[in-house]
């Protein structure tokens, strides 16, 4: 276990100076979640007026902040696994394999790497929001349960799209995959709008779609009168489904080593 | 000595309807430098890889250093370096990354790693390069710091699948030089997959000639030359009727056999001087266009030409020259 844990952090350790070599990428990959946060804030911002409210709040823009953290781990998780394809193209992993390292470590590594990543994105997204007048009414402990919240929403989907790369092993399949579970899962939940304001079919999906477990976590510490039971049982949730991806993307790993 | 490092018995693997491997067996001593010589397609990388633990065999056993390939993986993986066929370094990582990374899950640590590390750079030519992204490398630099990282942890069997395809003529002269030195300095035993005939002859002590996954013949890459009576003929034809040619002249006497490649005309003979006169007369009989003849002692290419001859188009993917005849016919 400990030696696991050791290989672990040598693979974490080589993606993470090869990303830091081109730290541009960490920058543009929060064009994105920049121009939900500050161009849709913007625009929609008169939405928390709708009859029916349901927001918590006055100001958009700290309703849509923790949302935006979750909504960048999210789509991050789901090309995570565009490296394991990188290395099983460019052969890293068959020269890793004919040495003692953890096999574990090779796959949970990628989900370190890729959860970490979402943690670093949002810290910036929370800095912006906070120059931008968005208050966590739960101070710095609600800081710590929106990274949580975004780490365990990413490692949730990078176990799976792990386990995508190494079934399909093909960069155009993996984002046909993405797209496909990226956009619906995003829609289907209260990301963007109060889950009130939304029909009922689709508050009843909702209920099911971890991408809003993650949004209710965060969320709830950022608003007044936080229910920590529900912060709670959707991070329990989040943690649930790390743990089953993860699990999902060794067999699959172990399916890819039979294939060599 | 006269241990043997690398123990292979009757290994059988299928990939689907494929049989890559079909009862192939070869022991290496201790020290030795072993070549396995064949097509693409013959299983030699198929053997590496089982060697290596990357894959299990349908049946059969194998021992590397006295640890059965199956049964103690591990310790397998901590006695051998692997050099795969295609470049497995990371490309974005500077080649001393690569090299640490590489020794820290073989278990080597502080200083004695940075020590080790700087040893091969040294060693590799690649002192200069060490703190450059790989990506920046040349072919021949990429394929050193390959072999690189399967030394970093000193083992006792470095195998080497193919480490000289794809480098150009110079790059792959340097890295015959860079084997032969690492051979005498390291102590090790060396596997060495090739289907380059001149690598086996001047690097391997000893090799087996593999094709359609079993050891056709094994020896020293003399006494496999001494195998072969009388003297190579070599014709260069005029035109493209090689296949013709070759049977004008196998029927001959004093000829052993003859086979088409390309445009030219391999034969074996029981004297050069008695059969070239007898073999231009009966070409020219022909009407078959001649442009020039050479005759040498047996090389490696003729024992590999004898063993795996007919058998080489079949299994030969990328086979150029022979294909391309055929096609023309």
């Amino acid at each position: 276990m400990t030696l696991a844990v050791r290989h672990t952090w040598f693979m974490v350790g080589r993606q993470l100076r090869n990303l830091m070599r081109e730290p541009i990428w960490i920058a543009l990959l929060l064009v994105q979640p920049m121009v939900w946060l500050l161009l849709y804030g913007q625009l929609f911002k008169r939405v928390t007026n709708l009859p029916g409210g349901g927001f918590g709040t006055t100001s958009y823009i700290t309703f849509l902040a923790p949302a935006i953290v979750i909504m960048n781990a999210f789509f991050g998780a789901t090309w995570s696994g565009m490296a394991m394809i990188s290395d099983l193209d460019r052969d890293v992993l068959p020269r890793f394999l004919a040495t003692p390292v953890s096999r574990i470590s090779l796959v949970v590594s990628q989900i370190v790497r890729s959860a970490l990543i979402a943690v670093i994105q949002g810290v910036i997204i929370l800095l912006v929001a906070l120059a931008l007048g968005v208050r966590v009414d739960t101070g710095l402990l609600g800081w710590v349960v929106i990274l949580a919240a975004a780490a365990l929403m990413n490692s949730a989907f990078a176990g799976l799209s792990q386990g995508i790369a190494l079934l399909v092993r093909k960069e155009a399949t993996m984002i046909a995959i993405a797209n496909f579970i990226g956009l619906p899962l995003f829609f289907l939940s209260s990301t963007l709008i109060s889950i009130r304001q939304v029909p009922h079919w689709m508050q009843i999906a909702a209920k099911f779609n971890p991408v809003n477990w993650g949004v209710i976590a965060a969320r709830e510490v950022v608003l007044p009168g936080t229910d920590w039971g529900s912060v709670a049982f959707h991070l329990a949730l989040l943690l649930g489904l790390s743990v089953a991806t993860a699990a999902f993307a060794t067999w699959t790993f172990q399916a890819y080593q039979r294939t060599i | 000595m006269g241990v043997d490092a690398i123990v292979v018995d009757e290994l059988r693997k299928h990939y689907g309807d494929v049989e890559a491997l079909a009862g192939v067996g070869f022991r290496v001593q201790s020290g030795e430098v072993f070549g396995l010589l064949g097509p693409n397609g013959a299983g030699k990388s198929t053997t590496v890889k089982v060697l290596a633990t990357l894959t299990k065999p349908d049946s059969g056993r194998a021992e590397i250093a006295g640890r059965d390939v199956l049964h103690e993986p591990d310790a397998v993986r901590r006695a051998i370096g692997y050099v795969p066929q295609s470049s497995g370094v990371d490309r974005d990582a500077t080649g001393r990354e690569n090299l640490m990374l590489q020794g820290r899950i073989q278990g080597v640590v502080g200083q004695a790693l940075h020590a080790r590390v700087d040893e091969l750079l040294e060693l590799l030519g690649l002192s200069d390069a060490a703190d450059r992204v790989v990506r920046g490398y040349s072919g021949g630099m990429k394929r050193r710091l390959d072999v690189g990282l399967g030394l970093v942890h000193r083992p006792q069997v470095l195998f080497l699948d193919e480490p000289t395809t794809g480098l150009d003529p110079e790059a792959r002269a340097s890295m015959w030089g860079e084997l032969e030195r690492l051979a005498e300095g390291e102590a090790l035993t060396i596997l060495l997959t090739t289907h380059y005939m001149e690598e086996a002859d001047q690097l391997a002590d000893r090799l087996a000639i593999v094709s359609r996954g079993r050891v056709v013949v094994e020896g020293s890459p003399e006494d496999l030359k001494r195998s072969l009576r009388g003297e190579s003929v070599e014709v260069e034809l005029a035109d493209g009727r090689a296949a013709d040619a070759a049977s004008v002249v196998a029927a001959l006497e004093g000829v052993h056999e003859a086979s088409a490649d390309g445009r030219k005309l391999r034969s074996r003979v029981a004297s050069g001087a008695r059969a070239i006169p007898s073999i231009l007369s009966a070409l020219d009989a022909e009407g078959i266009g001649v442009e020039a003849v050479t005759t040498h002692r047996p090389s490696l290419d003729d024992v590999y030409l004898h063993y795996t001859g007919r058998e080489f188009t079949a299994e030969d993917e990328a086979g150029s020259q022979q294909g391309s005849a055929r096609g023309r016919r």
